[in-house]
C-alpha cells in the first residue's frame, strides 16, 4: 500500500480527486487493482497500458455484455486496441461511481451503445444493443419480427426529430426521465468503491 | 504530454505573441520578465482553451494579462471574473466527459492561472485579506473533501452490501440498504431513550428497592431470577429501567435537578416526531429523484437503455438477467400488440374477484383466530399462568408468527389465479400481506385494550383495599403504642396496582422477541437446512434436487421488507411503555444484518426474475409512513384518554399524562410565559391558524396541479411539434419556432422553480441535465444540427432561434478520442426542418 501511495504522488492524487468522482481511498484501491493487472515488463513503461484481453478477463467484466464497448470507449490508445492506461481506468471508474452526474453517465452510456462510433444510434446499433442485452444463447434471442417491432417502437418513442436515428441529446432526454438509469449505471468495479 | 499541448497551441500562441508584444513595449524592463513567463503560461492555456472553444473567455483572459501592472478597478473586476471563471471550471471539470489527460492539463493550467493572479488581486491590506480568504477557502475545500472521504468510510457494511449487490442485483441489495437505513433511525431513537430516560433514571433516580414500584413484590420474589421468568420479561426485568412502571414521579431527580417525567414525555413525543420527519423527508427526496419518471412515454427506450444492471458480476445472475430482459422485451411487445384486443375479459375478471374474495376470507379468518387466542390467553392469565403448558402461555405470539409465515404463501397461490403482470402482482401481494399484518396487529391492540380496561377495574378495587389496608396497619400499631415512629413496611410487602402500562410494554417486548426468534429460526430451517439437504442429499437421490423440486431458496425481498416495516411499527407503538424497545430493535437489526448477509451469500440463489428495486422504493416508504401513522394512533390514544396508574410510572398521581407539560409551565417558567402559552393554545387562535394551514395546502396543491398541467402541455407540444412541422409552410415554421421557444423558456422557468423547491443539490444537477436536453432540442430544431460541435463549432447557428445557452457546464462537448468523427454532421439535418 505504501508503495502505491508513493507511486502516485501526493499532488497527482489530489488532482485525480478533483477530476473524478472518486475518493482518495478509491483512487488508491484503483491503482492497486490496476497495478495487479499489469505484466512485469509493462510496469517500467512511463504510461503502462493494460491490454484489452486482460481487462475483459477481469471477473467484474466477465459477464458484462458491453465489456468490449466499455474498453473501446474509455481507451485513449492510438491503436484503437481498447487497452487502458491508469488514467483511462480512472475515467471509467469515475463515470461508474455513485456520485457521478447523470450527464456524464448518459454521455458515456451513449458512446457505449454507439457500436459503430458514428455519433448516433441507428437501427444497426440498436439491433446490436438488443442482441447484447438478450445474451448469446439462441433461446433468449428475439425473432427477427420481434426485433423489427422493438426497434421501430424505440425509434418511435425516442427519435424526436424523426431522422431515423437517436442522437446524443435525444438519448439524454430519454435517459434523464428514467427512474432506473442512475441506479443501474454504476459501480462496475465494486471492490474499488469502499 | 505537456509537450503535446504546447505544440498544439503553438500556432494559436503566435497570434497572441504578437498581441502581447505591443504591451511589452509599454512596460519597463523589469516587468518584461514577468510577461515572458506569463506568455508561456498563456501559450499552454490557449491549447486547452482552443479545445473547449470558449472564445469569450479568451478575451477576458487577454484583458487579465495586463492587470497586475495597471490595476484599474474595472479591470480588476474583470480579472476577478476571469479567476472566478477558472475556479468554476475547476469545480465543474470532473463533470466533463473528457479523457483524463485533457482534464489534467486543463486543471493544471487553471490552477496556475488562479494561483498567479489571485495574489495580484487587491493591494496592501485588502490583498492580505484576499490572500487569507483564498487560503482559508482552500483549506476549507480540503477539509470538505477529507470529511467526505471520512463520511463514506464511516458508512457501515458497505462492502457487504456491494458484494451482495454484485451477486444478486440491486433488488436484493435494496433490502439491505433499507435495513441499514432502519438501523440508523433506530440508533437515534435508542440514543434518545437511552441517554435521556434510562441512564438518568438509573444513575440519579432512587435506587432499586427504595419504593414499591422499584421492588419485586413478595409473592414473586422466589422465582424472580428464574430464566423462564426473565425470558418472559417478568421478575427483575419487569422492575427495572426497561419498563414504564419503574420510573418515579418525582419532579426533579439528582443534583442536576433532571426533570424526569417531563423528559420521559418529551422523549416519547420526540421519538414519534423524529420518525415522521425522517420518513417524510426520505419520501420527498425519493419522489424528487424519480420525478417525471411516472409517465410511460419512453417505455421501450427505458427497457432498452437502462435495463442492464452494471453491478452484476456473477455469470449466473447475468444469465438470469439476460432471460429476464428477453422476457420483458417480449412482454412489452405482446402488451403493445394486445393492448387493443382484450379477449376473455370476463374470465379474468371473475377470477380476480374470486381471488380477492378468497384473500378477504383469509384475512377475516386470521383476524378472528388472533382475537380468539388473545381472549383465551386473558382467561388463562386470570386463572394464573402456572397451571398452563408452555404452548398455552405463548399461544398469542406463536399464532401471530405462524400466521405471518403461512398466509403470504397462501396469497401467493391465490394470486396465481389473477394473471396479473408481475410487477402489479407484486404490489397486490405486498398490499395483501400488509393488510394481513395490519389486521393482526390491530386485533392484538384491541385485545390489549380490553385487557387494559380489565386492569383498570382491578386497580379501582385495589385502591379501595389499599385504604382499608393502610387503616388496618395504622390501627394495629396505634393500639400497641400511641407514640410509635412512622411504621416501616418493607416495600415488597406493600400492595400495589396492576400497572397496565408495564403490561402493555411487556406484551410488545415479548412480541418483538418471539417475532425475532421466528425470523431467525425460519431463516435457519427454511434457507440453511434446506440448502444443506439439497446440497448433500443430491448425491444419493433419484432426481436432481438442485434443479428440480426443492432446489435452493430465493431471497424474498418484499416479505423481508414488510417484516422489517412491521417490526418497526411495533417499536413505535410500544416504545412509550417500554423504553428498552429501541435498544432491543437495534440489537435485532444488527444481528439480522450479519445473519441475513451470511444466509443470502451461502444458501440463496439469485432470483429468476431479476427486477430493479428503485421504482418500488417509495412504495415501501409509503407503507412505512402508513404504519407509522397507524402505530402512533393507539399510542397517542392511550396517552391522551386513559389516566395513568396511580402507583407506577413517571406520571403517577396525575389525571392525564400530558399534565406534565402544564406542571412544568406553571412551576419552571415565568408567569408571563405560561400566560402566553395559554393565549396561544386558545381555540380562538388555534382554529384560524389551522384554517390558514389548510388554505396554504390548498394553494400549494392547486399551483402544483397547474404546473403539472403546464408540463403535460409542453410535453405534448414537444412530441407533436416535429411531425406537424413536416407539412408546415416556411413562415408558419418561423412562427412555430417562436412559440416553441416560449414554451421552452417556460419549461426552463418551470424546472427552475421546481429546482428551487427541491433541496437536494444532486437533484438540481439532474434537473439541469434535463433542462439541458430541452435546450439542446430547442437548438436543434431552431437552427442546425449541432449534435457534435467539436471543431466545427465556429459556425454559429442563427441566433434568433437560439435559446440562451449556458456556459461552463453546458453542452456535452466534443466526443473525445473520436478522431474519425467527421465534422459535417450538418449534412444529416433532419428532413423535416429543411423545407
Amino acid at each position: 500500500m505504501g508503495t502505491t501511495a508513493s507511486q502516485l504522488g501526493k499532488d497527482l492524487l489530489s488532482e485525480y480527486q478533483e477530476l473524478t468522482f472518486l475518493t482518495k481511498q478509491e483512487i488508491l484501491l484503483a491503482h492497486k487493482r490496476f497495478s495487479e493487472c499489469l505484466s512485469k515488463e509493462d510496469k517500467n513503461l512511463p504510461t503502462p497500458r493494460v491490454p484489452m484481453e486482460k481487462v475483459l478477463s477481469l471477473p467484474e467484466l466477465k459477464s458484462n455484455p458491453f465489456r468490449k464497448r466499455i474498453c473501446h470507449v474509455f481507451s485513449t490508445s492510438d491503436m484503437k486496441d481498447g487497452s487502458l492506461t491508469f488514467e483511462d481506468f480512472l475515467d471509467l471508474l469515475s463515470a461508474f461511481s455513485d456520485s457521478a452526474t447523470l450527464e456524464i453517465k448518459s454521455h458515456y452510456a451513449f458512446r457505449i451503445f454507439d457500436f459503430d462510433d458514428d455519433g448516433t444510434l441507428d437501427s444497426g446499433d440498436l439491433e446490436k444493443l438488443v442482441n447484447c442485452l438478450t445474451g448469446e444463447t439462441d433461446d433468449t434471442r428475439l425473432t427477427p419480427e420481434e426485433m423489427r417491432q422493438l426497434i421501430s417502437n424505440i425509434l418511435e418513442e425516442s427519435d424526436i426529430d424523426k431522422d431515423g436515428t437517436v442522437n446524443l441529446s435525444e438519448f439524454q432526454h430519454v435517459i434523464s426521465r428514467s427512474p432506473d438509469f442512475v441506479s443501474s449505471f454504476k459501480r462496475l468495479f465494486c471492490e474499488v468503491y469502499k | 504530454m505537456e509537450v503535446v499541448g504546447e505544440e498544439d497551441g503553438d500556432t494559436e500562441g503566435k497570434r497572441k505573441n504578437g498581441h502581447s508584444k505591443k504591451e511589452e513595449k509599454k512596460e519597463d524592463n523589469e516587468r518584461g520578465e514577468k510577461v515572458q513567463k506569463k506568455k508561456k503560461n498563456k501559450r499552454i492555456e490557449t491549447s486547452s482553451e482552443q479545445e473547449s472553444s470558449e472564445e469569450v473567455e479568451d478575451e477576458v483572459e487577454e484583458e487579465g494579462e495586463e492587470k497586475p501592472e495597471v490595476l484599474s478597478p474595472e479591470e480588476l473586476e474583470k480579472l476577478k471574473e476571469a479567476v472566478d471563471e477558472r475556479k468554476k471550471r475547476i469545480s465543474t471539470l470532473r463533470g466533463k466527459p473528457w479523457p483524463m489527460r485533457k482534464k489534467l492539463l486543463t486543471l493544471r493550467e487553471s490552477h496556475e492561472f488562479v494561483e498567479k493572479y489571485e495574489g495580484a488581486l487587491g493591494k496592501g491590506k485588502s490583498r492580505k485579506l484576499y490572500a487569507y480568504k483564498v487560503m482559508m477557502l482552500k483549506k476549507w475545500m480540503k477539509f470538505q473533501r477529507d470529511f467526505e472521504n471520512f463520511k463514506t468510510a464511516c458508512v457501515p457494511w458497505e462492502m457487504k452490501i456491494k458484494e451482495i449487490e454484485s451477486h444478486f442485483g440491486s433488488s436484493v441489495a435494496s433490502y439491505f440498504i433499507f435495513l441499514r437505513w432502519m438501523y440508523g433511525i433506530n440508533m437515534i431513537l435508542f440514543g434518545l431513550t437511552f441517554g435521556l430516560v434510562m441512564v438518568p433514571e438509573a444513575l440519579m433516580g432512587r435506587p432499586y428497592g427504595s419504593m414499591p414500584r422499584k421492588t419485586v413484590p413478595r409473592a414473586e420474589e422466589a422465582n424472580a431470577m428464574d430464566f423462564a421468568v426473565l425470558w418472559d420479561f417478568g421478575g427483575y426485568a419487569q422492575y427495572s429501567v426497561l419498563f414504564y412502571g419503574y420510573y418515579n414521579s418525582q419532579r426533579a431527580i439528582g443534583w442536576l435537578k433532571f426533570r424526569m417525567p417531563l423528559s420521559y414525555f418529551l422523549v416519547g413525543v420526540g421519538t414519534v416526531a423524529y420518525s415522521y420527519m425522517v420518513v417524510i423527508r426520505t419520501m420527498a427526496r425519493n419522489a424528487n429523484e424519480d420525478g417525471g419518471g411516472d409517465d410511460n412515454s419512453f417505455n421501450f427506450s427505458w427497457k432498452m437503455f437502462t435495463s442492464w444492471d452494471y453491478l452484476i458480476g456473477n455469470p449466473e445472475t447475468a444469465d438470469n438477467k439476460f432471460a429476464s430482459i428477453t422476457t420483458s422485451f417480449k412482454e412489452a411487445i405482446l402488451e403493445e400488440q394486445e393492448s387493443r384486443k382484450d379477449d376473455n375479459i370476463h374470465l379474468t375478471r371473475f377470477l380476480r374477484v374470486l381471488a380477492n374474495f378468497l384473500v378477504l376470507c383469509c384475512l377475516a379468518g386470521s383476524g378472528y383466530l388472533i382475537y380468539f387466542v388473545v381472549r383465551r390467553s386473558q382467561k388463562f392469565a386470570l386463572e394464573g399462568l402456572e397451571s398452563h403448558s408452555w404452548w398455552e402461555r405463548n399461544e398469542v405470539n406463536m399464532v401471530m408468527s405462524l400466521l405471518g409465515m403461512f398466509c403470504p404463501m397462501l396469497f401467493d397461490v391465490i394470486s396465481a389465479l389473477e394473471n396479473y403482470h408481475p410487477r402489479i402482482a407484486l404490489q397486490w401481494q405486498l398490499g395483501r400481506i400488509f393488510a394481513l399484518f395490519l389486521g393482526n396487529l390491530y386485533t392484538f391492540i384491541i385485545a390489549l385494550m380490553d385487557e387494559i380496561n380489565l386492569k383498570r377495574e382491578e386497580e379501582e378495587v385495589l385502591k379501595l383495599n389499599m385504604t382499608i389496608w393502610e387503616a388496618s396497619l395504622y390501627n394495629g400499631t396505634l393500639g400497641a403504642n400511641s407514640t410509635a415512629p412512622p411504621i416501616t413496611v418493607h416495600p415488597a410487602d406493600i400492595p400495589r396496582g396492576p400497572c397496565w402500562e408495564t403490561m402493555v410494554g411487556q406484551e410488545f417486548v415479548r412480541l418483538i422477541v418471539s417475532d425475532t426468534m421466528t425470523t431467525y429460526i425460519t431463516l435457519l430451517i427454511g434457507d440453511f437446512l434446506r440448502a444443506v439437504l439439497v446440497r448433500f442429499l443430491n448425491y444419493c437421490w433419484c432426481w436432481d434436487l438442485e434443479a428440480g423440486f426443492p432446489s435452493y431458496s430465493e431471497f424474498d425481498v418484499s416479505g423481508n421488507v414488510l417484516g422489517l416495516i412491521f417490526n418497526q411499527g411495533m417499536i413505535w407503538m410500544g416504545a412509550f411503555y417500554a423504553p428498552c424497545l429501541p435498544a432491543l430493535n437495534v440489537l435485532r437489526l444488527h444481528v439480522s444484518m450479519y445473519l441475513q448477509c451470511w444466509a443470502v451469500m451461502c444458501c440463496n440463489v439469485p432470483q429468476e426474475r431479476v427486477f430493479k428495486a428503485s421504482g418500488s422504493n417509495n412504495f415501501y416508504m409509503a407503507m412505512l409512513l402508513v404504519i407509522l401513522f397507524l402505530s402512533t394512533l393507539p399510542a397517542i390514544y392511550t396517552i391522551v384518554t386513559i389516566p395513568p396508574s396511580f402507583d407506577c410510572g413517571p406520571f403517577s398521581g396525575k389525571s392525564r399524562m400530558f399534565d406534565v407539560i402544564q406542571e412544568t409551565l406553571e412551576s419552571d417558567f415565568p408567569a408571563w410565559f405560561g400566560k402566553m402559552f395559554s393565549y396561544a393554545s386558545n381555540p380562538g387562535l388555534v382554529l384560524p391558524f389551522l384554517l390558514l394551514m389548510v388554505l396554504a395546502i390548498y394553494y400549494l396543491q392547486s399551483t402544483s396541479k397547474s404546473y403539472k398541467q403546464a408540463n403535460l402541455e409542453l410535453k405534448k407540444k414537444l412530441q407533436t411539434g416535429p411531425t406537424a412541422d413536416l407539412h408546415a409552410a416556411e413562415q408558419n415554421e418561423e412562427n412555430k419556432k417562436k412559440k416553441k421557444m416560449a414554451a421552452l423558456k417556460a419549461a426552463m422557468d418551470l424546472e427552475e422553480a421546481q429546482n428551487a423547491r427541491s433541496e437536494a443539490p444532486r437533484q438540481q444537477r439532474n434537473n439541469n441535465a434535463s433542462q439541458q436536453s430541452y435546450r439542446d432540442r430547442g437548438e436543434k430544431k431552431g437552427g442546425e444540427h449541432r449534435a457534435h460541435q467539436g471543431k466545427s463549432n465556429h459556425q454559429i447557428p442563427p441566433s434568433a432561434t437560439r435559446p440562451p445557452a449556458p456556459r461552463g457546464h453546458g453542452l456535452p462537448g466534443p466526443l473525445p478520442g473520436n478522431q474519425r468523427q467527421p465534422a459535417p454532421s450538418v449534412q444529416r439535418v433532419p428532413n423535416s426542418q429543411r423545407h
